[in-house]
């Protein structure tokens, strides 16, 4: 029993990166926009929230920092693929590649310096109930910030017109074009949404989960994040889902190693990829679920007065 | 906006050679600026980056060297992105390659012969196709998207290369370092050239070009490759298979790099490590696009960012710059070369001289 | 000023004043002129590639134009978005539909309306209309389970929920059968007789004479003349569309069938997703020297019933027999090497790949046919030869078989297929939409090699959503309707109106007539 409760912790904090990356990266695919350079954005964001705070002492302008580093990265790739007519993919690999050299660069002198963590947010008598007190009540602000964006993501997609009308654009930017809306504005903005989240996903990796800086410290975790949005057939409740399965992946394995299973390390380490890949297969192998939940016209770009 | 993009009728074949070249215009630039920020003088540190390493032949055998992996990968690459494939894997294929290949050499570590050599090759290649056709197979029989398959596997690779080496592949006698056994000298690819280290390696990749030309240009695969990529539904009409395409590139791809990881650990590094790439893989991605995805084209790009390689090791020597420069380097010259391919397809007006009234 | 007209533009609910707007390579419209009223039903008559989706466009500002001006309602206007169109009181009908397939009708509609109002008033007000013109609608349908026609309501209450002054419509027939055309026009003329003014668009002139009182014809962007319609012909008017009167097509002659080429026996084909069409039970037959023509709305399986034939699906053996021999599960390439082409409808991306040269699209369907490999590589001297007996044999305008297909014009690039295809000797051809978005001297020259083909007894199947154009060109007719196929009938034995019926879903004029009866 005593072990369970720290356990359950730790998924929580393994899950919360990849929930804050793909709920961010759903809603810009959501808007018919493919960016594949999570990886980078969540990079640049962790190191730029871990010098904030370094320099500054203050968490909420790290996560500030993270969040406006993320949005920043996402803002090259939208200029580039709203404004120059840029092929997704590789402007999104181009996002990647930059992002791992940038944050690597910038992080030099960061590594090995140290830093406590971000403060937990306990939540008065409700923490203290046994079990579900420290589960539930007794995180650190992002935690509870991830379920935040997860309901607002869920209460805009479904019941505002903006929300509407990014589903519009992404459904088909030329009835949208036709009708009035600015498929190039509403996509930036779904851009730069999903760099944000994806710099306060990299901020809450090296200021709560690690918490330090060390080179290519996501390791996979950004591109874990895009599978999650496939898995979860772009619906925000089961990228929630579908994060905290990863998140219990990762921990088990973790756990499974300090247990001393006689597995190789490495070959633990290997469980969450290869989990990432099955899943792929599983959900992928039903075309139709994915041609009807994708955004029709996601990767396609668009050039308004055609 | 103040400019305003105007669709060409048909795309500019001068912008498609020109826009490279302003690209890299604009990394040099954008260099200076970074040297600056970085307290450098930008004057020496781009020296010390583009021009210092090339000042003796051993330099420039270097730059063979590290051209030999990113021109193999990039050229399989590019045939594979024409095809709309988008195998982003090559670094863990790569690390197949190695492993496979390099098994071989440790196997026979005291065995010499001429023919072990061609075997580590063919291993090599092999290693590197095996771990391609998973994403070959995942793709075409389940629909599972090949980036993040290839993607995922190359993690995956990684992991297994660090298990061998500080596992079972572990040097006896190596004081417990994670690296294997030095492989023999018939399992080392000859030199080329007195005094460098480029070796024959470079040669296959020259092959590979030329080889690869030929295929493009003047073959009924090539041309299915073009066709898909560009029009799928045109390539279902011409009754070419899909997912023929898809095995073709992706086992292309990674023999490519199976071969290009071979050609690593039986050339400059001389055993297995748990590093062997830093990052050709990835890097080759740059090369493929920048190389305009043609085979001459990934020739010369495969060897300017070489030198980026290079040029980041020179400038961490004399002026104490990070090494992660190199990789700021290579992504924004492929962020400034997809800013201006722009030009290929649209001309760029300022928006006054076109009469409208905007809202 | 047009000059005929002597009232003050105040009279008017629209006018538009020397408009102008240029693409590159294109004056797409030059100095046009066109006044509108309440109440009046004006037609805009045009040949594809006449300016007149280019026109319509500045005026619901989607297109800014270069120069000119509009005014609305006596009061010079400068409409820069849509919405601002809409608020002055001007909705328009697509020709190629605004509509998202993975929303519901609701949505589409709610996304279409620029005041907010609650959810509750909208579909009240959905209710009203639908039922005031005939127009009935599911609000909570998704838009991808919905027929052409359901969807063009949806657009038409889109547009009426604003209650506007002008109803701009493009082509929006095209997509309808002869009785739906009838429907909508009853409740196009009870909207003008409640005083809306309506902007119609189209080419064909039979609609424009049971319609329209007065009638605008552009030519090559530009005003050829502005007429009251009730004292023209047809014929006057086509005379004025196309500058130089063509030549009339010749009348369909008797003919003498010969052996079967095609036969469909029971092809059924599921549909890969929902968003497709299923083939359901087509059993058919074409014979050697005829021309079959395929009626049918859009969406009704088309491209389902074309790629079955062309072997880009796959179906059981015997579903599909060629000469005599089963090759439903044969590709594409075996049914060439058996005598067949096909023209998909689509011309770039599927036809035709746009950035590659015209020799190297040549070689796309003919590699094997004509031998242009050796050993895998390709014979490119051969290449070209070929394509450039093409292009000077179907008078192709392109600069040199080294063109990109992107570069040509919609028909000639439709000729290039069209002459790639025929120039194979195909026995038997299946072609889509023939003309599709084609000026008319592309598709008389289209029409005239088709009925070639045929009489040097090649078996041709035309599938096309232009009644017209099949009453002219085919021996038989069927139509295609929800993935079946209706009984083929001699095309002089059938009227518009029986076709029709067959194209909403009867399978024989007996049923229809039964059914008729049965009413």
């Amino acid at each position: 029993m005593e072990i369970l409760v720290p356990t359950l912790l730790t998924i929580i904090t393994a899950a919360t990166p990849l929930l804050f990356a793909a709920i961010g990266e759903m809603v810009t695919e959501k808007s018919g926009v493919l960016n594949l350079g999570v990886e980078g954005m969540m990079l640049v964001g962790a190191v730029v929230a871990f010098a904030t705070v370094h320099h500054t002492d203050s968490a909420f302008l790290g996560i500030l920092a993270g969040i406006l580093a993320g949005a920043g990265m996402s803002a090259i790739f939208g200029i580039l693929v709203l404004g120059l007519q840029s092929s997704q993919v590789a402007t999104g690999l181009a996002l990647t590649i930059f992002g791992v050299g940038l944050s690597a660069l910038w992080g030099q002198s960061l590594v090995g310096v140290a830093y406590e963590g971000l403060p937990k947010l306990s939540v008065p008598l409700l923490s203290d109930i046994p079990l579900v007190g420290p589960l539930l009540f007794n995180h650190d602000i992002l935690v509870y910030g991830s379920f935040a964006v997860v309901l607002a993501v869920v209460w805009f997609l479904g019941h505002t017109r903006p929300g509407l009308v990014l589903r519009a654009v992404g459904d088909s930017h030329d009835a949208a074009h036709a009708i009035g809306y600015s498929v190039l504005r509403i996509r930036f903005f779904a851009i730069l949404f999903g760099g944000a989240m994806a710099g306060i996903a990299g901020a809450y990796l090296s200021l709560a989960y690690s918490p330090l800086w060390i080179e290519n410290m996501s390791a996979g975790r950004g591109w874990i994040a895009l599978a999650l949005v496939v898995f979860a057939t772009w619906r925000p409740w089961r990228v929630l889902v579908g994060a905290y399965l990863f998140g219990g992946i990762t921990i088990l394995q973790l756990h499974a190693q300090a247990f001393g299973v006689g597995i190789p390390s490495q070959v633990m380490s290997m469980l969450p990829y290869l989990a990432t890949i099955l899943v792929l297969v599983l959900i992928s192998r039903d075309q139709n679920k994915i041609k009807r939940n994708a955004p029709a016209c996601i990767g396609k770009p668009f050039h308004p007065t055609a | 906006m103040l400019i305003k993009l105007v669709r060409r009728p048909e795309a500019s074949r001068t912008m498609a050679l020109l826009s490279p070249l302003i690209a890299l215009a604009l990394t040099l630039l954008a260099g200076i600026v970074l040297f600056m920020f970085m307290g450098a003088n930008p004057g020496e540190a781009l020296y010390a980056f583009f021009i210092e390493p090339l000042t003796s032949l051993y330099g420039w055998g270097e730059l063979g060297v590290k051209a030999t992996p990113l021109v193999l990968i990039a050229m399989a690459l590019s045939i594979g992105f024409r095809a709309g494939v988008w195998n982003i894997g090559a670094e863990g294929q790569l690390t197949l390659g190695a492993i496979c290949g390099g098994g071989v050499a440790l196997w026979f570590h005291d065995t010499e012969g001429f023919w072990l050599l061609p075997l580590m090759v063919i291993c090599g290649i092999l290693g590197g196709m095996a771990w391609a056709a998973i994403p070959a197979f995942l793709r075409t029989r389940f629909n599972a998207n090949e980036i993040l398959v290839s993607l995922m596997l190359t993690y995956v690779a990684t992991l297994f290369l660090s298990y061998l080496v500080h596992g079972p592949w572990r040097d006896p006698d190596g004081f417990n370092f994670p690296e294997s056994r030095v492989f023999n000298d018939s399992a080392t690819l000859p030199m080329i050239l007195g005094g460098t280290r480029l070796h024959f390696g470079w040669l296959l990749a020259l092959a590979a070009v030329a080889g690869v030309w030929v295929l493009m240009a003047r073959t009924i695969i090539g041309f299915q490759v073009k066709v898909i990529g560009e029009a799928p539904a045109a390539g279902r009409y011409a009754g070419f298979s899909i997912n023929r395409v898809i095995w073709f590139t992706l086992m292309l791809s990674g023999g490519a790099a199976g071969l290009a990881g071979l050609v690593e650990v039986a050339g400059p590094i001389g055993q297995l490590q748990p590093s062997i790439s830093p990052g050709y893989g990835f890097t080759a991605i740059i090369v493929a696009f920048v190389g305009r995805l043609h085979p001459v084209g990934v020739l010369l790009a495969g060897h300017l960012v070489a030198l980026s390689y290079l040029g980041g090791e020179s400038a961490q020597i004399t002026l104490n710059l990070p090494l992660a420069v190199t990789g700021v380097f290579q992504g924004m010259l492929l962020f400034f070369l997809l800013a201006c391919d722009v030009l290929i397809h649209y001309r760029i007006r300022p928006a006054h001289a076109v009469a409208v009234r905007e809202a | 000023m047009t000059g005929t007209n002597e009232e003050t533009p105040s009279d008017h609910l629209l006018a538009l004043r020397g408009m102008t707007r240029s693409f590159p390579g294109v004056l797409a419209n030059d100095d046009v002129h066109l006044t509108l009223g309440a109440g009046e039903i004006h037609a805009l008559l045009g040949e594809n590639g006449a300016g007149k989706s280019t026109l319509v466009k500045m005026i619901y500002g989607i297109l800014k134009p270069d120069a000119g001006d509009i005014l609305w309602k006596g009061q010079q206007v400068s409409i820069s978005s849509p919405a601002y169109a809409r608020s002055l009181g001007i909705a328009m009908v697509f020709q190629h539909f605004s509509l998202f397939d993975s929303l519901t009708v609701f949505e589409n509609i709610v996304l279409g309306m620029d005041k907010r109002e609650s959810s509750a008033e909208l579909r009240r007000e959905i209710t009203e209309i639908s039922r005031h013109y005939g127009l009935p609608l599911d609000p909570d349908r998704y838009v991808y389970t919905l027929s052409v026609g359901e969807r063009q309501r949806i657009e038409i209450i889109r547009c009426l929920l604003q209650k506007p002054g002008l109803l701009v419509m493009d082509e929006p027939t095209s997509v309808l059968t002869p009785q739906e055309v009838e429907k909508l026009f009853e409740t196009l003329r009870q909207l003008a007789a409640e005083g809306m003014a309506i902007l119609y668009i189209s080419h064909k002139l039979d609609e424009i004479k049971a319609l329209c009182s007065r009638a605008t014809i552009l030519r090559g962007g530009r005003v050829v003349d502005s007429v009251a319609v009730e004292h023209e012909t047809p014929h006057t008017l086509a005379a004025k569309m196309m500058g130089e009167a063509l030549a009339a097509e010749p009348e369909p002659k008797a003919h003498t069938p010969g052996e079967i080429r095609l036969a469909l026996d029971r092809l059924d084909v599921p549909s890969a997703n929902e968003f497709g069409i299923p083939l359901r039970d087509i059993s058919l037959d074409v014979h050697a020297g005829e021309i079959l023509g395929i009626a049918g709305v859009a969406g009704n399986g088309q491209d389902e019933f074309r790629k079955a034939i062309s072997g880009e699906v796959t179906v059981a053996a015997g579903q599909v027999r060629i000469d005599g021999t089963d090759c439903g599960h044969r590709g594409p390439n075996a049914r060439r090497l058996m005598g067949l082409s096909s023209i998909p409808e689509e011309r770039l991306g599927h036809g035709a790949v746009p950035s590659l040269t015209l020799s190297e699209n040549s070689l796309l369907t003919s590699f094997l046919r004509l031998g242009l490999l050796s050993g895998g590589f390709i014979n490119r001297s051969a290449c070209d030869r070929f394509t450039d007996e093409v292009i000077e044999q179907f008078r192709v305008k392109a600069n040199g078989a080294q063109a990109p297909a992107e570069s040509l014009s919609g028909g000639n690039l439709q000729k290039f297929i069209v002459g790639r295809e025929i120039r194979q000797n195909p026995e038997l051809l299946v072609v889509s939409q023939p003309t599709w978005g084609v000026d008319a001297g592309a598709a008389r020259a289209i029409h005239d090699a088709l009925r070639d083909l045929a009489a040097a007894g090649t078996a041709v199947l035309v599938i096309s959503q232009d009644l017209d154009e099949l009453m002219q060109i085919s021996d038989r007719i069927a139509a295609i309707c929800a993935g079946a196929v209706s009984a083929t009938y001699p095309v002089d034995r059938v009227t518009m109106e029986q076709i029709g019926l067959l194209m909403a879903g009867a399978s024989t004029l007996e049923h229809a007539a039964e059914a008729g009866h049965a009413d």
